[in-house]
């Protein structure tokens, strides 16, 4: 991918679902290598607009490119430089760690070489070399989304899109998954995520939260809390959801 | 085909770990073969009898013995009352209720002609109509035997020349049902397999969430698709064969015909059961739904697919709408290969119908699976 060429970029990106707009008219250009923090209350639109980016979802109108990619016409072309985390744990419980990141390796097309040696040096870092032929299901969670997460950057993504990666864990183990996101853009890989810790959103680049599917917000941390005069990102995602219309879901 | 591979490799891992779903898979269709061949019977077996004999006679327990003796029919009540007789029947103790009238001793063997009365519960119909056949049989049998004694008491000379069919059953000649039954059962079980179990495993895929982990990744439409179809096609597939191993060793099931041909056609037959499964994956979400849609195709193929009741008997509307039935057209292509011996030229009209119903619902169902969502 060109380097001066925006990771994603969209231009009044919509999704209408009837009558209901769950995202709209959405414009924003993230650049490569960048972590953005995608904020928003539930229901705010947040995962639909990360299904349209990766392609499980087809925007009603606007643009949008990732990798360079149009979501409209080349879906399945961004598939191949994207990687993705779902809200839900979607690796198979009934396969092993291996089977598991064995599975994704070959359908990203990665040499089984390659594979094995980058499931070694995984569970290394991870410390979860004993885990290795354990099913996935028996894992406590945070095990499992840092599993989740592996096998989403496993082949290298340019993009790696996580919606709320951090749900329901510990923690250490939310340090640890940070860690794990910083070290993957050393490699220039651009993170685009979704969270409701508003102590992560502090670490990402830049932060844009949405608001009954419309961005109210974006800035770097320190830009943001500068305008809202506010002392952290919590005052100021309060004061910007506070005034939404959709109840929460 | 690297992709597939993998696929394939991790269905196979899934299948072979399911421990609810492996007995499921490979015992319960061995069971269901081996029990529903014995018991989806259509012979008549040991009908309760009440019998009302009003003539007490040497000739009328004659009569009824050699009914007994038959196998058929067991006494298990008698009275000298019809009403009786009638009640037996209205309480399910009995299924007949035989009735020989006075004087029948005395009118047979003084020449004239005697009549008994057979009442039949005909609740089930199929199974009146064995109880009259078989009933009826034995009694002309019975009939036959005491004309010679009844013309020497007359003197009367010559027998009354009748006419007689010979009958011949060819392909089946003991009129056994088990020979009948097991190749449409057979053709059942694969069809199980093959339309619920992969239509069934993606709508799972659905249910849990996984399947949208694989539709980020560049994975092809027919590479998924193949990666769903092809382990259950090869497992209905081994089933059949075991199927058929149990037919001809445990139910001597002639094997006339040729086993190449019948697994190369119920290859045809197993895409357009899974092609049907997979359609059904693509209009539902949950199990429940797409176990419920195909369940309800699945009970009108049978009953619709000559299994039970022979298609031919059908009314003409039934009989252009199994036109259009998988399972009729597999039904009928197992029983005239394993038991006529039947060869290609006698099955390539019905193994045409099943190719064609196989390239319209499988390009129309991987069509409608979609890894995006409009």
């Amino acid at each position: 991918m060109d380097s001066t060429r925006p990771a994603i970029k969209t231009r009044n990106l919509t999704r209408k679902f009837g009558d209901f707009s769950a995202v709209d008219n959405i414009s924003f250009e993230i650049s490569k290598g960048e972590i953005f923090g995608f904020l928003g209350a539930n229901g705010a639109g947040k995962t639909t607009a990360i299904r349209m980016l990766i392609g499980l979802l087809t925007p009603t109108s606007g643009e949008a490119s990732v990798a360079g990619f149009d979501v409209f016409t080349e879906a399945e072309a961004i598939k191949n430089r994207i990687g993705y985390m779902s809200q839900k744990f979607s690796l198979y419980a009934d396969l092993t760690v291996w089977e598991n990141i064995r599975l994704y390796g070959g359908i990203y097309g990665l040499p089984m070489e390659t594979v094995k040696a980058k499931a070694d040096d995984l569970l290394k870092t991870l410390q979860l070399s004993d885990a290795r032929d354990k099913r996935i299901g028996s894992l406590p969670l945070g095990w499992k989304q840092k599993l989740a997460f592996s096998v989403a950057v496993l082949h290298e993504p340019d993009i790696v899109f996580l919606d709320e990666p951090t749900g329901g864990v510990d923690p250490i183990t939310r340090r640890q998954f940070w860690e794990q996101i910083y070290e993957v853009t050393e490699g220039g890989t651009t993170v685009f995520v979704t969270t409701h810790y508003m102590d992560e959103a502090e670490y990402c680049d830049r932060v844009s939260i949405m608001v009954d599917g419309v961005i109210e917000a974006l800035d770097t941390p320190s830009g943001l809390k500068e305008e809202f005069k506010a002392d952290n990102i919590e005052e100021v995602f309060i004061e910007l959801a506070r005034g939404a219309d959709r109840s929460q879901n | 085909m690297r992709t597939i591979k993998f696929l394939l490799q991790k269905e196979f891992l899934q299948i072979f770990r399911n421990k609810s779903m492996l007995p499921i898979i490979f015992v319960m269709p061995i069971i269901q073969l081996v029990v529903l061949s014995f018991a989806a019977t259509y012979e008549l077996k040991e009908v309760d009898m009440h019998v009302v004999d009003f003539d007490q006679s040497d000739l009328s327990r004659q009569l009824v013995t050699k009914l007994q003796a038959s196998g058929y029919f067991h006494l298990k009540s008698r009275s000298r009352d019809i009403d009786q007789g009638i009640r037996e029947i209205q309480k399910n103790e009995v299924q007949l209720a035989l009735v020989i009238p006075p004087h029948f001793k005395k009118d047979l063997r003084s020449g004239k002609s005697s009549s008994v009365q057979m009442n039949i519960d005909a609740v089930d119909g199929a199974t009146a109509g064995l109880i009259q056949g078989y009933g009826r049989s034995i009694i002309q049998d019975f009939n036959a035997e005491i004309q010679p004694r009844a013309t020497d008491v007359q003197r009367s000379g010559i027998a009354a020349p009748g006419m007689e069919v010979i009958p011949a059953s060819w392909y089946n000649p003991n009129l056994d049902y088990i020979k009948y039954m097991v190749p449409g059962i057979l053709v059942v079980l694969v069809s199980m397999i093959g339309m619920f179990l992969s239509g069934m495993n993606i709508v799972r895929e659905r249910e849990i969430g996984t399947i949208e982990q694989l539709n980020v990744t560049p994975i092809k439409r027919y590479q998924f698709i193949t990666g769903k179809l092809l382990p259950f096609w090869i497992i209905a597939l081994f089933e059949l064969g075991v199927g058929l191993l149990i037919a001809y060793y445990g139910f001597n099931i002639p094997f006339v015909g040729s086993a190449l041909l019948l697994f190369g056609i119920a290859a045809i037959f197993m895409l357009v059961v899974q092609g049907i499964g997979l359609f059904i994956s693509t209009i539902t979400d949950t199990q429940q739904q797409a176990m419920f849609i195909a369940w309800f195709l699945m009970v009108v193929f049978i009953l619709m697919g000559g299994l039970f009741t022979p298609i031919e008997s059908m009314p003409v509307w039934a009989q252009e709408l199994a036109m259009f039935n998988p399972v009729a057209h597999f039904i009928k292509i197992m029983r005239m290969v394993l038991l006529k011996g039947a060869g290609w030229a006698e099955v390539q009209h019905l193994t045409g119908l099943l190719s064609l119903m196989a390239v319209i619902i499988l390009p129309a169902a991987i069509l409608r699976y979609q890894k995006s969502t409009g």
